[in-house]
C-alpha cells in the first residue's frame, strides 16, 4: 500500500480530524496524529488485514526545542510497506512534569525497551508502560541528557565527571 | 525531588526483589561473566536450578552515541558507528553512509566499483562476525576446538581488512560518497585464495559441531522462539529467520548492488527439534556464512572482470567537502550480521551537524526477548539461549 492509500484508510475510519498535519519535506512522508488517538490508531494499523503493520522498527523522541516529537517507524513484513507516524508533544521542560504520551508496549513489545530508552535519555513519560525504569543510565541519574537544554552535572557520587 | 510517579517502576522492581519466597534466590549473572559476551548483567530469580524470571540490566558500555552524533558532522560520526557493533564495523558504516548519501541524493551516482568493494568488505565482515558467533557459542556449550578454529579463520579476514583500511577492527573505511582508499593491489587475488582455503574449513566445522550429538542435545528444543513472538519483540536478522520468517533486508530493500547478486536466504527448519530453537539459530548463521562466501565470490568476479582498477580511479571523487542538507528526517535500515540496523537522522537546515541521530541496534531488540525465552528454563540452558541470540554489547548499550 502506498502512503496515500494508508492515509485514506485511516481517514475513513477515524475522520479527518485525526491527522494534525502531513510532512513531505524529506524522502519519507510522515503523518502527525493527535496523541489521544494513538492507541486506537496503532491497534487498527496492526490488526487490519490489508495494513498488517506487525513490526515496529524504531521508536524515538526528538527534541525540537519548541516541542518534542515521538516518532514511530512501522513496517509490515508480509506486505513490505512502511509508515512513519509522529506525535507532537508540548515542550514542558520542568523535571517534575514530563511530557506524557500513552505507551504502546502492549501492542508491540519492541516498544517496551525503546520507550524506556526515550524516558531515560529524553524524559518522556509513557503512560501505562509496564516497567518504566531507566535503561541505559544508572537508576539515580539526574536529568535527561538528550534534551537540548541538558546541563551535565559536576559530580556523580563524588566523582568528577566533567 | 521529581514527581514520585517517575520512580514508581523502580520502587516496584525493588519491592518485587524483596518479596521473593524463601525457596527462591536472586542470582547475578554478569556483568563480569564470560558467557554474557560482554558487560551484560542478568538478574535471575531462581528456584533451585530453574530460572523463574530474568531481569536484564544494560548500560555498562553506554558511550552516548546519540549525544556524540549531535555534536559532530556526518563524516566524523563514521568512526563512532564502527564502535556500535564492533565485530561488524564495515556493515555499520555502510548503513550510516547509505543514509547520508540518500539524503544528499548522490546514492545513484556512486560508481559500481565502489559499491562492489563495499559489499565485498561488508560480506567479509559478516563472515568474521558469524565466525565469532559460532565459535563463542561452541565455547558457551563446552566445545573449545571450534572456537579456536573460528578465530584462526577470522584472523585471515582481519588481516585482509587491515590491509585495506589500516585498522584491524575499527576501519573507518566506507565514507560518505566513496571509500577511504581503493583496495590495495593484489587484494582480489588474496581474497580468492582465502575463499579457496576457507571452503573446506566450513565442512570441517560442520562435522565437528553441527552434527555433534552433545551439541545437538544442548541446543535442540531449547529456547524455542515462535515467529509471532519474535516479530512482536522486533527481533530481526538470523534470529527472526531461524523462527521461519524469510526476511532479509538485503533482498527486501535491495540496497547497494545486492539486487545484482545471487544468494539464498536460509531459514530455520526445525531439523533437530522445533523451528526457532537454539540449534536453528546456530544453523542459520552457518548457512549464512556459506551464502556470504558465494556473495564474496561474485563480487570478486565482477571486480576482476567488469569493474577493474584503473589508474585514474579515485574512490574519493564524490566525497562532499561539506554535507549540506535541507531540514528533513530519514530512517535508513540495513541488514547487519545481527539483524536490522537502523539510523534515524533528523537534519538541520544548512548545517552538516544533525539535530538528532538515533541508532536502532539489532542486538538491543534481539536481547529484549531474553525475559520471554528465559522463563522456566534451567540456568545452563539460559547460557545456551543467550549465546544463540548473539549479542554485542557495544550495540546494545551504544
Amino acid at each position: 500500500m502506498t502512503f496515500d492509500e494508508i492515509k485514506s484508510r485511516l481517514i475513513s475510519v477515524f475522520g479527518t480530524e485525526l491527522i494534525r498535519k502531513e510532512e513531505h519535506s524529506g524522502l519519507q512522508p510522515a503523518i502527525v496524529i493527535a496523541k489521544d488517538h494513538l492507541i486506537s490508531v496503532c491497534t487498527f494499523l496492526r490488526d487490519t488485514e490489508q495494513l498488517y503493520f506487525d513490526f515496529l522498527s524504531n521508536l524515538t523522541a526528538v527534541d525540537y526545542e519548541d516541542h518534542f516529537t515521538i516518532v514511530y517507524h512501522l513496517s509490515s513484513l508480509p506486505y513490505q510497506h512502511n509508515l512513519v507516524l509522529k506525535v507532537e508533544l508540548e515542550a514542558n521542560r520542568s523535571l517534575d512534569e514530563l511530557p506524557e504520551i500513552p505507551s504502546i508496549a502492549s501492542i508491540w513489545r519492541t516498544a517496551d525497551w525503546h520507550e524506556r530508552e526515550a524516558f531515560d535519555l529524553m524524559g518522556i513519560y509513557f503512560d501505562g508502560h509496564p516497567d518504566l525504569r531507566r535503561i541505559l543510565l544508572p537508576d539515580d541519574w539526574q536529568g535527561y541528557p538528550l534534551r537540548k537544554d541538558y546541563q551535565e552535572a559536576e559530580k556523580y557520587h563524588g566523582i568528577n565527571i566533567k | 525531588m521529581a514527581n514520585p510517579k517517575y520512580n514508581a517502576a523502580l520502587d516496584r522492581y525493588e519491592k518485587h526483589l524483596t518479596e521473593i519466597s524463601s525457596q527462591e534466590m536472586v542470582l547475578n549473572m554478569g556483568p563480569q561473566h564470560p558467557s554474557t559476551h560482554g558487560v551484560l548483567r542478568l538478574q535471575l530469580i531462581t528456584d533451585g536450578e530453574i530460572v523463574k524470571e530474568v531481569v536484564p540490566h544494560l548500560g555498562y558500555l553506554h558511550r552516548c552515541f546519540d549525544k556524540h552524533a549531535e555534536s559532530l558532522n556526518y563524516g566524523k560520526t563514521i568512526p563512532f558507528t564502527d564502535r556500535l557493533d564492533y565485530l561488524a564495523s564495515m556493515n555499520n558504516s555502510h548503513a550510516f553512509v547509505m543514509g547520508v548519501e540518500r539524503m544528499l541524493g548522490i546514492d545513484h551516482k556512486i560508481p559500481k566499483r565502489i559499491e562492489y568493494i563495499r559489499v565485498l568488505v561488508c560480506e567479509l565482515n559478516r563472515i568474521a562476525s558469524h565466525l565469532i558467533a559460532i565459535g563463542t557459542y561452541g565455547i558457551d556449550i563446552g566445545a573449545t576446538t571450534p572456537f579456536l578454529w573460528c578465530f584462526r579463520d577470522r584472523e585471515h579476514i582481519m588481516n585482509m581488512l587491515e590491509w585495506a583500511s589500516g585498522s584491524r577492527m575499527l576501519y573507518n573505511y566506507i565514507w560518505v560518497g566513496g571509500l577511504f582508499y581503493d583496495l590495495p593491489v593484489g587484494f582480489e587475488g588474496r581474497c580468492a585464495e582465502f575463499i579457496t582455503y576457507f571452503k573446506p574449513k566450513l565442512v570441517e566445522l560442520d562435522e565437528i559441531l553441527t552434527q555433534n550429538q552433545i551439541f545437538i542435545s544442548r541446543t535442540s528444543n531449547i529456547g524455542v522462539l515462535p515467529a509471532d513472538v519474535a516479530i512482536n519483540y522486533g527481533v530481526s536478522g538470523p534470529m527472526l529467520r531461524a523462527s521461519g520468517i524469510k526476511c532479509d533486508l538485503r533482498r527486501i530493500d535491495g540496497y547497494s548492488v545486492y539486487p545484482e547478486i545471487d544468494f539464498d536466504i536460509p531459514t530455520g527448519t526445525g531439523a533437530m527439534g522445533t523451528v526457532g530453537d537454539c540449534w536453528d539459530r546456530y544453523k542459520v548463521r552457518v548457512d549464512e556464512v556459506k551464502e556470504s562466501v558465494r556473495i564474496v565470490e561474485q563480487c570478486l568476479e565482477r571486480l576482476q572482470k567488469d569493474f577493474q582498477r584503473t589508474p585514474d580511479f579515485d574512490p574519493r571523487a564524490l566525497v562532499p567537502k561539506k554535507v549540506n542538507l535541507k531540514a528533513q528526517d530519514y530512517y535508513i535500515r540495513a541488514e547487519n550480521p545481527k539483524g536490522e540496523l537502523g539510523f534515524y537522522f533528523v537534519t538541520k537546515e544548512k548545517s552538516d551537524i544533525p539535530l538528532r541521530v538515533k541508532s536502532r541496534g539489532p542486538s538491543f531488540n534481539n536481547l529484549s526477548v531474553i525475559s520471554e525465552l528465559g522463563k522456566g528454563v534451567l540456568i545452563a540452558d539460559l547460557i545456551a539461549i543467550l549465546g544463540s541470540i548473539d549479542i554485542v554489547l557495544g550495540e546494545v548499550d551504544r
